[in-house]
């Protein structure tokens, strides 16, 4: 499985939702926590994700950064 | 007689047009609206050999912001219109002063209110100096009395719209812009033109992107704008010109803009020749108003007839440049009639009994 | 409450053996967008952006934002910007186009500010085949004045301004802005798109980037319609205004290329 992972800038996160809807692997959800602004952030609480960019290209303040696994660089950091 | 090439017999509008293409003019955007069509005419049959563009837009209001955009972007550019179209242009007026765009704005002032008449007027002084759109802010503002004024104002406006930032307009009215008068035309590219580094012209990596904008949402960014526009007023007054006609020795001054002052100088020269000691204060810029010179007179002054071409406009800011210092009476003709010498004269003598009478 | 299940512990070392595959275009700035969470204005400034960036003409594009949600956009769009009075964007843009007639110009526009006010200026400037981008957000409401009732409002759709739902025999219908440019030989590319999944959001960034590549021929106006959300004035969750927009305004503003050059459409 390919292996991916989300990184989203909390404090910007105003908690739409619209990224967890566009998940295909259902790995995001609201933080109970909130940020500075009162919002429940996005956070990947399951380690299923692709690395698909879909919840970076819809959501609408830009805060989710995706990676996705390298399998060279990743054969290079195991030797 | 000069056959010098910039010597011709032309209409004020025509030589409005001439002017505004040898003032290396980048963009015409205007519409069609009587006594001024001549305008559009004209550019629209000379750019295409010449330089620039000229382009008739859908409305007086789309014409304003095709001026705000090509302006915002850094090109020379102006437009004409007359009196209702000058209405319609007002809000884009308002947002070009507080986004500090240069451009030149011609009203060829016609009988109004309302869809009014086409023949000439001086209707529109309120609108013109003290600001028909919203807001505080002002344009510098030429008041031309001749088809050789109309040409060396265009100059004149660029350069003057240019160095401070603002909408210059010509005030101008039907009469000067239909007939044909000798005029000496200026010299094409005189006038030194750049693209200025706060032009939309797309962000290089080397700068900040350049915003054009109206709003400030923050008042107390607004407030720092509104102080910015004063100042600017203010520095304005270094540019005020007037004429003074017959007024050294002036017992009784008329005072007039445009057309209404070619007239009075006419009514001057009468009340001279019958012995009567009448001079003329013609302002040139009506704003900013040449207060200080006009109560220098005034001091001497037994009193003051304003004369203009509307129900008293003008005689406003004469009264509140003497201060009291001597009466200031008005005579004015309204719905594009025009005033003749002779009814000025009559004006003059009427006051002058009335005071002689006061005295016995 | 769902049990609560400690989030992903970040491995660092997985993340270096990682590459970014998505992340935020330089071409936005680092301003916080003041829209309303999950607004679709958010999604069409990135789009618009990431194309301006992959086609590299930030330093020849001139944008303008008139009146609306969208008058900010200057804010976050790292492009020269004039914000235009409201309705009258097509016109400055047509003023710049004019006298910069080598640059990328585009107007971002809301339904009030194009289909209302700006009726005239947005005809007169497509009909004239102004070598412009329009970019049209349509979500039938008016967002920065309080979810007042546009010229694209639906029927029967409740506003602040058409509170018992809008009548359509006293107000008029939906403006079908789009399909009436489309008839004007000024339009070359017509296109409506959507910003409701991913799927449309991919579309629609390749309608622009199309739109783009067009402007360098200029053969004439590129109008995009991208229906979009307004959760706070319809009064809903992002997600519940996104559904809405697929099950209410789809029907009445169809998605999909209107008039594509070379294939005719709407009329030849």
């Amino acid at each position: 499985m390919i292996k991916g992972y989300i990184i989203a800038q909390t404090e910007l996160c105003k908690g739409c939702e619209l990224c967890i809807d566009a998940c295909p692997q259902e790995s995001l959800r609201l933080s109970p926590n909130l940020n500075k602004k009162g919002y429940r952030y996005v956070e990947l609480y399951k380690d299923n994700c692709t690395g698909c960019t879909n919840c970076g290209i819809i959501c609408p303040d830009s805060v989710i950064t995706v990676y996705r696994e390298n399998k060279k660089k990743k054969k290079q950091a195991e030797a | 007689m000069e056959n010098n090439e910039n010597v011709r017999l032309m209409k004020g509008n025509e030589a409005m047009a001439e002017a505004a293409i040898r003032a290396g003019m980048d963009a015409y955007f205007g519409y069609p609206i009587t006594p001024q069509s001549e305008v559009l005419e004209y550019l629209t049959a000379e750019i295409p050999k010449r330089h620039g563009i000229v382009l008739q837009a859908e409305s007086e209001v789309a014409a304003i912001n095709m001026i705000y955009g090509a302006a915002g972007a850094g090109a020379r550019v102006m437009t004409s219109s007359s009196s209702p179209g000058f209405s319609l242009m007002q809000e884009g007026i308002s947002y070009i002063a507080s986004a500090q765009l240069p451009c030149l704005l011609v009203n060829v002032n016609r009988g109004g209110p309302g869809l009014g008449t086409i023949q000439p007027s001086q209707g529109d002084y309120f609108q013109a100096t003290k600001g028909g759109g919203h807001g505080d802010y002002h344009m510098y503002v030429l008041a031309p009395a001749s088809v050789q004024e109309m040409a060396d104002h265009v100059f004149e406006g660029f350069r003057i719209a240019e160095k401070y930032r603002l909408p210059a307009m010509i005030l101008s009215d039907g009469a000067l812009g239909q007939m044909m008068e000798k005029v000496i035309l200026p010299e094409e590219g005189s006038l030194p033109k750049e693209t200025p580094e706060w032009g939309t012209t797309g962000k290089p990596k080397t700068r900040e992107r350049n915003i054009i904008t109206s709003l400030f949402i923050q008042p107390e960014k607004m407030e720092e704008i509104n102080l910015g526009l004063q100042r600017k007023y203010q520095a304005l007054r270094s540019e005020i010109k007037f004429e003074e006609y017959c007024l050294d020795d002036a017992e009784y001054i008329l005072t007039a803009y445009g057309l209404a002052a070619r007239i009075s100088k006419k009514a001057v020269d009468i009340l001279r020749e019958q012995g009567i000691k009448a001079g003329l204060f013609r302002p040139i810029t009506v704003y900013p108003f040449p207060s200080e010179q006009l109560e220098h007179h005034a001091v001497h002054a037994r009193f003051i007839l304003d004369v203009e071409m509307n129900a008293g406009q003008m005689v406003e800011d004469v009264r509140l440049a003497v201060n009291g210092e001597t009466p200031v009476y008005f005579k004015g003709r309204m719905g594009g009639m025009i005033p003749t010498p002779a009814e000025i004269v009559e004006a003059v003598m009427t006051k002058i009994n009335v005071l002689e009478e006061s005295l016995v | 409450m769902e049990e609560i299940f400690d989030p992903v512990c970040i491995d660092k070392e997985a993340i270096d053996s990682m590459d970014v595959v998505y992340d935020k275009t330089p071409l936005l700035t680092d301003a916080p967008m003041h829209y309303c969470p999950g607004c679709g204005h958010g999604i069409a400034h990135k789009m618009l952006m990431e194309v301006i960036a992959e086609m590299g003409i930030q330093e020849q594009t001139i944008g303008v934002a008139p009146v609306g949600c969208s008058v900010f956009a200057y804010h976050y769009m790292d492009v020269d910007m004039q914000e235009a009075a409201h309705g009258r964007a097509c016109a400055v843009a047509t003023g710049i186009k004019r006298v910069r007639p080598d640059k990328f110009v585009f107007t971002y526009q809301g339904d009030g500010d194009l289909a209302a006010i700006g009726t005239a200026e947005t005809i007169h400037a497509v009909n004239r085949g102004e070598n412009i981008l329009v970019l049209f957000i349509n979500n039938a409401i008016y967002g920065m004045t309080g979810g007042q009732m546009a010229p694209t409002s639906l029927q029967n759709q409740v506003t602040s301004t058409s509170p018992y739902g809008r009548d359509t025999k006293f107000t008029g219908a939906p403006l079908k802005m789009t399909e009436l440019v489309a008839h004007l030989p000024g339009a070359y590319y017509v296109t409506r798109q959507a910003v409701n999944n991913v799927n449309s959001v991919r579309r629609l960034k390749k309608a622009i980037r199309t739109a783009l590549e067009y402007q360098k021929d200029n053969n004439g106006t590129c109008f995009i319609e991208v229906i979009s959300n307004c959760p706070s004035g319809y009064r809903m969750t992002p997600l519940q205004s996104m559904r809405w927009i697929e099950e209410n305004m789809f029907s009445v503003f169809p998605l999909g290329d209107i008039k594509v050059p070379g294939k005719g459409g709407a009329v030849s």
